[in-house]
């Protein structure tokens, strides 16, 4: 996920390094909390940072296939104000939605950022419910609900599942880097069946598909060395699910590298030097410049996937507002030449390094 | 055609002198109404272009006054089915600690804000993007860091109540971004910093694609409360050049009155040129030129004359608009355009127009003496003297007094857009009315005039009876531009009176005080207030609380003047004008409005009126209108207790004080100053605000003066080269007068007396004319420009001086020309006549 670009190129990065009134003390994220639910699908406005992200494919009536990712955060200011007007900025909402299309070539995408206040923005705190204006991402039962009219498209999907979540790390304890508090609660929802409908400029359009959902929330995220990362989260055959990440240096190394295996069997959790990332072909955006490993092995332990992108260019230039690039799609995992899974692949620090 | 035109103007050469002053006159006007006009084009962009910087891409703008409305209505409207984006605003006015300025403070939601007006924000570092997130953080325009000498890191001082707030200065916004004078901060930074919590004065609305505007605005108007409206966006950058217009109008007519005396100027040249011509062109007739052919020729020359005057004025417009923006500031010293840094920007359009009026003034002043060459026989005019004969036609009174009667029926007339164009056409008619029955007046003053005794008198008067077509040239440039010098005179003289006396009236107490500057955000607390009546020193106080309330969507908000009144629905302090309204039991508490408010809102004494004070209707009766020349949006007062009591705001901004018998003033001040707060005070005595106000005045009206006297300057030049061409052009008479015994001095004395009574005549009628043009100034153009009523007063002195010189000037270009004239010796004088 680009996720941590988004923070950083708002201009949140800034302050948290520089803010000449930072009095604010962020809780640590420590091991063995144990998640509860619904509690834990809420916010946890206390913490620094945390986001819900889904993505997932999606199948048209034509059949067509299309990638979509749906994405809010939360983010708490690094200020202590007695300021008690309501409009005071304490915590930030910023949702980012994309929609990828073969037929379009490109991705369209739009996002919103507003204060939480006088209720017109917000994440409520007992169960997943995160809203800016008439953008909405919201659980009810075993069913998230994504509203999204956006400024090109317009999505309105509903993410089901009847599993518990799945804990990522150590039961939701998961370590980015090799310093203790490099850390995040975490863990998802693979396998989410998708109903819904869509809208690309040509009316509304019934679509079904598969999603996968991140719910992640930390204070301090990434090791100081990192440069950009890769993500990968599929929905593997047989209600399976992987999910593996990796940290890249500065200099070209790996900080931390993770991931999580779930089957029939039961789940299988990686130690870093157990997932590797293997780069197969790069692409080269023609707007950017940027060169990004689109297909990539990756293994986890013994067992490798090759990931196929949906489409090249799944790249996001937000130099204009948020200030960051990176390339985030749908990608197809294949074994042995044959489609094994579907999900999404982020790369992100490929252009110049995440300024945190 | 052409070719002639060039060979009978190497005669040119000649009149280089008189073609030059055309060419001059023609040049100042154009150049004064070029000039005026760049620089109320720049001011007036300026802030349209802030309104929408900070407007960027809004369709609808819901505003309140000063106090404005609860936030929660705000989140109300952003709710509502139809509204893509809002985003609010607290939009003041906050005193710059330590010095007399105010400064814009917008706050803003910097998230919504960036996405309504992405450019706002587009050319700052990431970092400082979203710097405004942090508490107590501003971003200065680049005309607000200039103005204030402040930079990045640097604090920003503001006066809020009685006590300084101090915000960090986050970065500068580039002028692309923001233009005028504003701190951008944080709406919530605003709020509370700024003494407004709870409450915001604007929203921006971007409206959904397809959604009806219209009813849009219609169903929010509905949620909102009294004194809170829901305009579109373009509403917003017209009013805020509105309160300037009549102002800029007024320039730009003045302007075009020293382009009309530069057309004046042309006319008496060529009106000259012509006469001393006759005998050249009855020999082209004879030739065979058409009739049409001469009237062209001497167009021609007109319109050359006009072309490289308009030309030229066009280069000196564009000097004087830059140097005075540099000097006098967008408003050309008149204080309409606070914290406006405007660039000259050059338009074409303007330009053109400009070029093509000075032509057309100059083809116009050279119309009636073509028409003139043309119609006369050729063999008349090939005959000596007959130049005198000229405009003989015109003599009739009927054109003269039909225009006149037109100008006095236009001074009942209203304004049209707010604008006085009858005021203005009613002035134009009268001068050239005026103008019109010269000849006429003067053909039956000389005649009645009794023979003097001294010979040269007698032949000046004889001269003036015999030859009055030529006489009457230099008489219409006498009337024209002393006419206006004396209505000029009389306006200003009127005006700085009626200010004077009224700053007598309205300053009665001992000393007041006020908290910092004009802003929103300082005031006094009631706390305040008590220890200052406690001091020994003071006798008595009248606080007054003043603040903004909108009474009309589609216009700026009048001022409410909450005023402490030590006899109950008494206005004392006040100037009232016309008939006032004793309030009955049963009516509403009574209000006063300035005239102002009577002119654009109706609201005459009696009639019932609701104020919106915290969030709601309220009514009061209007029981009085007072004259205030300090408001000219509007300004209502109303009892301090009554505002007190429907608003629940106690504070105070103003106070009147009268010190304690046997007690100096000098005391009470220091007592006052070392009261908790009362540095933070603007403490002035009246004789300090009298002179600070006359002096506003003064340099708001030193560009008039300066206009002005360029006008009457080219008169004069019109009046001095007319006369003299009038000489010059009797040499033979000279040498004749010569021959029959006349001394050289006789002749001088003759030619002095000549002038000198032309010039009584002009200076008298032109009296009377300025007269009337002062008093439609006064009673209907500034009236209806300005919404102020005033009292005529003549500048007895100035006017008398003002004569004295014309009359001087006159007799002295008569003689000195004569001299000259005489220089040639007799013989060859009489020689040159056939």
């Amino acid at each position: 996920m680009k996720r941590r670009d988004f923070i950083a190129g708002l201009g949140l990065g800034f302050f948290i390094k520089n803010s000449l009134s930072s009095e604010i003390e962020f809780p640590q994220v420590l091991p063995n909390r144990s998640l509860h639910f619904p509690r834990d699908h809420g916010a946890h406005p206390d913490f620094r940072t945390e986001w819900w992200y889904a993505t997932g494919w999606l199948a048209t009536e034509s059949n067509q296939p299309l990638g979509f990712q749906v994405t809010f955060f939360r983010s708490r200011l690094p200020f202590a104000t007695d300021n008690p007007s309501a409009l005071t900025p304490r915590q930030i909402v910023f949702a980012h939605a994309a929609l990828s299309d073969p037929s379009f070539g490109r991705l369209r995408d739009d996002q919103r950022a507003a204060r939480e206040t006088l209720g017109l923005a917000g994440a409520a705190d007992n169960t997943t419910d995160a809203w800016i204006d008439d953008w909405r991402f919201a659980l009810k039962g075993d069913t998230y609900r994504a509203t999204i009219p956006a400024r090109e498209f317009a999505l309105d999907l509903a993410l089901t599942t009847h599993a518990p979540p799945l804990l990522e790390g150590e039961d939701g304890y998961s370590r980015k880097g090799p310093h203790p508090g490099e850390a995040s609660y975490y863990y998802s929802r693979p396998q989410l069946e998708v109903r819904g409908t869509i809208e690309r400029g040509k009316g509304k359009e019934s679509v079904t598909g598969s999603a996968w959902l991140d719910h992640e929330w930390s204070s301090d995220y990434l090791a100081p060395e990192a440069a950009g990362w890769d993500w990968c989260g599929i929905n593997l055959e047989k209600g399976a699910a992987l999910m593996a990440f990796r940290i890249r240096s500065k200099g070209g190394g790996v900080v931390w590298a993770g991931g999580t295996l779930k089957t029939e069997q039961g789940k299988t959790v990686f130690t870093p030097a157990q997932i590797t990332f293997e780069p197969l072909r790069t692409w080269r955006s023609p707007r950017t410049s940027v060169e990004y490993p689109v297909a990539m092995r990756v293994t986890a332990s013994t067992e490798s996937w090759d990931l196929e992108p949906l489409m090249n260019d799944q790249e996001l230039d937000s130099r204009a507002s948020t200030g960051a690039i990176y390339w985030e799609g749908a990608v197809r995992a294949l074994q042995g030449g044959k489609e094994a899974g579907r999900g999404y692949l982020e790369l992100t620090g490929y252009g110049e390094p995440i300024q945190m | 055609m052409l070719r002639l035109f060039f060979a009978l103007n190497a005669r040119l050469a000649h009149q280089r002198g008189r073609a030059a002053l055309s060419v001059a006159g023609i040049a100042l006007g154009v150049a004064l109404g070029f000039g005026v006009q760049l620089v109320n084009r720049a001011a007036v962009n300026e802030l349209a272009a802030a309104v929408r910087a900070v407007a960027g891409t809004a369709d609808l703008e819901v505003r309140g006054g000063r106090a404005g409305f609860p936030d929660a209505l705000y989140a109300r409207i952003a709710r509502l089915p139809g509204v893509a984006l809002a985003s609010p605003a607290v939009d003041l006015r906050a005193g710059v600690a330590g010095t007399e300025r105010s400064l814009r403070v917008l706050g803003v939601d910097v998230l919504r804000a960036a996405r309504m007006h992405p450019q706002l924000f587009a050319a700052l570092p990431q970092g400082d993007r979203f710097a405004l997130l942090e508490p107590d953080r501003v971003l200065l325009s680049a005309g607000a860091a200039r103005a204030l000498g402040l930079a990045r890191g640097g604090r920003l001082a503001l006066v809020v109540g009685l006590s300084r707030v101090e915000l960090h200065v986050a970065g500068v916004l580039p002028a692309a971004a923001l233009p005028g004078e504003v701190a951008l901060t944080d709406v919530a930074t605003a709020q509370w910093r700024l003494a407004s919590l709870g409450e915001l004065n604007r929203v921006d609305l971007r409206l959904a694609q397809g959604v009806n505007r219209a009813a849009m605005r219609e169903r929010i108007a509905a949620l909102l409360p009294a004194g809170t409206y829901v305009a579109p966006v373009e509403t917003a950058a017209a009013e805020s050049a509105d309160p300037s217009r009549a102002y800029r109008v007024n320039m730009n007519v003045l302007a075009l009155v020293a382009l009309f005396t530069g057309g004046f100027l042309v006319f008496s040249a060529q009106a000259l040129e012509v006469a001393r011509r006759r005998g050249e062109h009855a020999l082209l007739r004879v030739l065979g030129l058409p009739r049409r052919g001469i009237a062209r020729l001497v167009l021609i020359e007109a319109g050359a004359v006009g072309l490289v005057g308009s030309a030229l004025g066009l280069a000196l417009g564009w000097g004087l608009a830059k140097l005075a923006l540099r000097f006098t500031g967008a408003d050309l010293g008149a204080g309409y355009f606070r914290g406006v840094s405007p660039e000259l920007a050059f338009d074409a359009r303007t330009a053109l127009a400009y070029l093509a009026a000075g032509s057309a003034i100059a083809l116009a002043g050279a119309a009636l003496p073509a028409l003139d060459a043309a119609r006369r026989p050729p063999a008349r005019a090939l005959k000596a003297g007959d130049e005198q004969a000229m405009f003989g036609s015109l003599v009739s009174a009927w054109p003269g007094l039909a225009l006149l009667a037109a100008g006095a029926g236009m001074t009942q007339l209203g304004p049209v857009g707010g604008l006085p164009v009858f005021g203005y056409a009613a002035i134009a008619c009268v001068l050239l009315g005026g103008i019109a029955l010269m000849p006429r007046l003067a053909q039956g003053v000389f005649e009645r005039l009794p023979p003097p005794r001294r010979v040269p008198a007698a032949l000046a008067l004889e001269q003036l009876r015999g030859a009055p077509g030529q006489a009457m040239v230099s008489l219409a440039a006498i009337v024209a531009s002393f006419s206006l010098m004396v209505a000029m005179a009389i306006m200003v003289a009127s005006f700085r009176e009626s200010v004077s006396d009224w700053l007598d009236r309205v300053l009665p107490a001992d000393f007041y005080f006020r908290t910092t500057q004009s802003g929103d955000t300082a005031f006094l607390d009631p706390a305040f207030e008590r220890e200052v009546l406690a001091l020994p020193q003071i006798a008595r106080a009248e606080f007054m609380r003043t603040t903004r309330v909108a009474l009309d969507a589609s216009r700026p908000p009048v001022s409410l003047l909450a005023r402490d009144l030590p006899q109950a629905g008494v206005v004392t302090t006040y100037p009232l004008v016309g008939p006032s309204y004793q309030p009955k039991a049963g009516d509403p508490p009574p209000a006063w409005v300035n005239e102002a408010v009577e002119s654009i809102y109706g609201y005459t004494p009696g009639k019932r009126i609701g104020l919106p004070l915290a969030g709601a209707r309220h009514a009061f009766v209007v029981a009085g209108v007072w004259r205030d020349y300090a408001r000219q949006q509007g300004a209502i007062i109303i009892d301090r207790a009554e505002y007190a009591k429907l608003t629940g705001d106690a504070r105070a901004n103003d106070a009147a004080l009268w010190v304690a018998p046997g007690a100096k003033v000098e005391s009470a001040i220091e007592a006052v100053r070392a009261l908790p707060g009362g540095e933070q005070l603007e403490i002035s005595t009246p004789g300090e605000i009298r002179r600070a106000s006359l002096r506003i005045f003064d340099r708001s009206f030193a560009i008039t003066y300066a206009i002005e006297a360029v006008a009457v300057l080219v008169g004069m030049f019109g009046l001095s080269s007319s006369l003299g061409a009038i000489v010059l052009a009797r040499r033979r008479e000279f040498g004749m007068l010569r021959h029959l015994g006349m001394t050289r001095g006789q002749i001088g004395a003759m030619l002095a007396a000549e002038g000198g009574l032309l010039a009584l005549l002009g200076a008298a009628a032109g009296m009377l004319v300025g007269f009337a043009i002062g008093e439609i100034l006064i009673h209907v153009v500034n009236r209806q420009s300005f919404n102020w009523g005033m009292e005529t007063h003549l500048p007895y002195g100035m006017l008398a001086s003002l004569t004295a010189v014309l009359i001087g000037l006159a007799a002295l270009t008569a003689y000195l020309s004569g001299r000259e004239a005489m220089g040639i010796g007799a013989v060859r004088a009489v020689r040159e006549d056939w």
